[in-house]
């Protein structure tokens, strides 16, 4: 067994592209649960959206890269709003079931063989990062010891990190602005909202185009780290791991979701390295008939659905969250 | 297409697929021994086609004309695990057919020796088809000038339509359950999906663990599920109403548990799909305007049964009133003296054995895997949203329509390979015009 392995492999997994991506996810999922207490469990959707909007944009009709994240940007809005007008008004639990349909239809669609022409089908697109990481200023990668990243990831994860940490000043400023209160109170009370005057609806699109394009964001990242996009890469288990990081780190909270999404690719990378050690090899500290290799790489995910529960149950504020302030209930 | 410049002769490759899931009942049927290894043995020449799901090709050499057909010639098809599922070689038509146990993907590869000498190909011998139709799916595979083959519509029609009824009723059940616990609880249960599968498995295990006849197995898995319902409720679900947590936080952890037990089922299952030991591939008996394997029509017939003892038991019984009333406002029946919690534990009881079932039916229907429910939770949603969340006969017509959709879709130009598209679109519409759905009442939604 070898710890130093399993801590610079997690170590490099916080700090790494996935968890900017699920950061990025999360602050935008931070926006529309934790401070609207609107349920999308469509991210996954926002963050395909983001990232075929630049990858079609650039493989697909060769438009120049800066174009590209516009066409991103603008198509997650574009779908907000689309999703926003017929479902914001429901309660709860069918915004939930409607967000979450629309993402595996995005899914399906991008996925498909018939609209292989524009999606790339199940291999996806790829080649689409090159005037991104044409712009990389490192001569080299990076070895401090415990972790070390390449070159093209060096300027991904200063990008992104850079990103996350706009992000998080942005929704510091808004979250302290008028708006920002507004937008707490019709998570405590649509009603009494709506009966001093706001216009509710309006203010839950703005949340949701909001955290919408932070999903977007999110994908965009995904998208340049990978340097290859399909519809797998989108699963609905996308959406959920960007929950369990919000609500590990804590909902409401500026900095829940980047240190829950960085907590948890920490335990999911450290978990998973640590059983496939105790499983392989000639010795294994786990004999193959009680788990084999295969069998090792799912205990994470065991964990993450037990861990989500848990969570739920016992500490719904998470690690930084206030329970007083976020009493988690449908209107 | 690769085509290599000096062709001789093109040969016209016709896939047809009609993928009739099944095979033969009682009577006449043979127990197939393992999963997966249907009729493999000697390849001969047929010349009609084979009773249950095949593939079907036709090979023309296309450089004479008329084409004439290439006979003699051996066909593989493997599935998509890499298990060899069949060989055929074509008749003097030029046709073979290869029996297919289940919908899926599946790769028909042409062995080069055997074809005749004058005959030049350009060595593409492999082509993957995805038989994902219940009913005349029809795929082309050419090189060169396109052999049309088709099937009349309205028989194309008529077999999708009675796939539909049939996956709707499967669905149906599984939505039953859900509407009912939603009624209780008012719990959007996101690991019902889960539910399904674990009857699924349930059967499996007990059919291929304990070696019970499927017949015996499906009621033992309906058994297994209700205790697993009972055991949801006595330690998950009732510790957390006690609790006074929200529904949403429920939800969350209902996803929670959805996870956990899709990874268990993976943990233990493995990844790989498998089959029952009985009823894998049967005969379809043709009944004019369709045409239906036995099993097809069992499942059918025993969906219903249960469906209407269920509706009408709780249209009728005690029971099926305090669940009602409890759905309706869970204070006042307390406060009336019924055991709300009591009455809670039999709707899960009640809709975990109707999920299982619809689990275990799916099971014989095609085949077992791990997240073979988790792919029907967002249709069996759209079903009950589009009926009515929380009423029974709405969940019921929620499901024929989206079975329907699910099975007819296709031949009105939805893509096959993402037919779930079709109906998760009318889910979405459903809400935006009329979101308590068809036949739930216009309260506050909002």
């Amino acid at each position: 067994m070898d710890y130093g392995t399993i801590l610079s492999s997690a170590l490099a997994s916080a700090l790494g592209p996935t968890a900017i991506v699920y950061a990025l996810a999360a602050i935008g999922l931070n926006i529309h649960f934790g401070y609207t207490g609107l349920l999308n469990f469509g991210q996954a959707g926002f963050m395909a959206v983001g990232a075929f909007g630049l990858s079609v944009s650039v493989v697909t009709y060769d438009l120049p890269f800066v174009v590209g994240i516009l066409v991103a940007l603008l198509a997650t809005v574009v779908l907000a709003i689309i999703l926003g007008v017929p479902t914001l008004r429901l309660r709860a639990d069918y915004l939930a079931i409607a967000t979450i349909a629309t993402a595996e239809i995005l899914r399906l669609i991008f996925g498909a063989v018939e609209t292989k022409d524009v999606f790339g089908g199940s291999n996806g697109l790829s080649g689409f990062a090159q005037s991104f990481n044409d712009l990389n200023p490192y001569g080299g990668g990076l070895d401090i010891g415990i972790i070390s990243y390449r070159r093209d990831d060096l300027w991904t994860l200063t990008v992104g990190w850079a990103l996350v940490a706009l992000a998080c000043l942005l929704i510091w400023l808004l979250m302290r602005s008028p708006w920002g209160r507004v937008l707490r109170s019709i998570r405590e009370d649509e009603d009494a909202v709506r009966s001093l005057g706001k216009n509710v609806f309006a203010y839950k699109m703005q949340a949701l185009v909001l955290g919408g394009v932070f999903g977007g964001l999110g994908g965009i990242v995904l998208a340049l780290s990978q340097n290859n996009i399909k519809g797998s890469d989108f699963s609905t288990n996308v959406t959920f791991y960007a929950y369990t990081a919000l609500l590990i780190g804590g909902a409401a909270r500026v900095l829940g979701p980047v240190i829950g999404a960085m907590i948890f690719w920490f335990l999911m990378t450290g978990i998973g390295s640590f059983f496939s050690q105790a499983t392989s090899g000639a010795d294994p500290l786990i004999p193959n008939d009680i788990m084999t290799d295969t069998q090792a790489s799912l205990v994470r995910l065991v964990l993450v659905g037990l861990g989500l529960m848990l969570l739920m149950i016992y500490r719904p504020q998470g690690i930084f969250g206030d329970r007083k302030e976020l009493a988690i209930d449908a209107r | 297409m690769r085509r290599t410049t000096h062709v001789l002769v093109t040969a016209v490759l016709a896939l047809m697929v009609l993928l009739l899931p099944a095979t033969a009942a009682s009577a006449t049927e043979e127990p197939s021994p393992a999963p997966a290894t249907p009729s493999a043995s000697t390849p001969a020449p047929v010349d009609t086609p084979p009773p249950g799901a095949y593939v079907g090709v036709t090979l023309v050499d296309s450089s004479t004309e008329p084409p004439t057909p290439v006979p003699g010639v051996t066909l593989t098809v493997t599935s998509a695990d890499g298990d060899e599922v069949g060989e055929g070689v074509t008749n003097d038509d030029g046709r073979a057919f290869v029996s297919i146990p289940e919908r899926g993907e599946y790769t028909v590869e042409l062995d080069e020796t055997t074809l005749p000498d004058d005959v030049e190909f350009d060595g593409t011998t492999t082509r993957t088809v995805n038989a994902l139709l219940e009913g005349g799916n029809f795929v082309q595979f050419q090189i060169g000038v396109a052999a049309v083959e088709s099937v009349p519509f309205a028989e194309k029609f008529m077999t999708a339509l009675v796939g539909g009824i049939k996956f709707g009723l499967i669905i149906g059940l599984a939505a039953l359950g859900l509407s009912l616990i939603f009624g209780t609880t008012k719990l959007t249960n996101f690991s019902h999906g889960e539910l399904i599968t674990f009857g699924a498995i349930a059967t499996y295990v007990m059919n291929r663990a304990f070696g019970l006849p499927v017949i015996l197995a499906v009621v033992a898995a309906v058994v297994v599920s209700a205790a697993f319902g009972w055991l949801q409720d006595k330690f998950l679900w009732k510790p957390l109403r006690n609790k006074g947590i929200g529904i949403i936080a429920m939800m969350i952890v209902s996803i929670g548990f959805g996870i956990f037990l899709r990874s268990i089922f993976q943990f233990g299952f493995g990844g790989s799909r498998r089959s029952l030991s009985q009823y894998v591939t049967q005969k379809r008996e043709d009944y004019g305007f369709f045409s239906i394997a036995d099993k097809e029509a069992a499942i059918i017939i025993v969906a219903i049964v249960v469906l209407t003892i269920t509706c009408i038991g709780l249209m009728k019984t005690r029971l099926g009133k305090a669940m009602r009333a409890v759905s309706d406002n869970p204070a006042l029946s307390a406060s009336s003296g019924l055991r709300v919690d009591g009455v809670i534990r039999s709707v899960w009881i009640l809709g975990t054995a109707l999920t299982g079932l619809s689990g275990a039916l799916l099971a014989i229907n095609s085949q077992v895997n791990f997240q073979m429910g988790f792919k029907l939770l967002l249709l069996v949603f759209a079903a009950v949203t589009l009926g009515g969340l929380g009423t029974i006969w709405g969940a019921l017509l929620g499901s024929m329509i989206i079975g329907i959709l699910y099975e007819v879709g296709p031949l009105f130009g939805i893509p096959s390979s993402i037919k779930e598209v079709g109906a998760l679109v009318v889910l979405i519409l459903i809400l935006l015009v009329r979101p308590q759905g068809i036949l739930g009442r216009p309260e506050r939604i909002g």
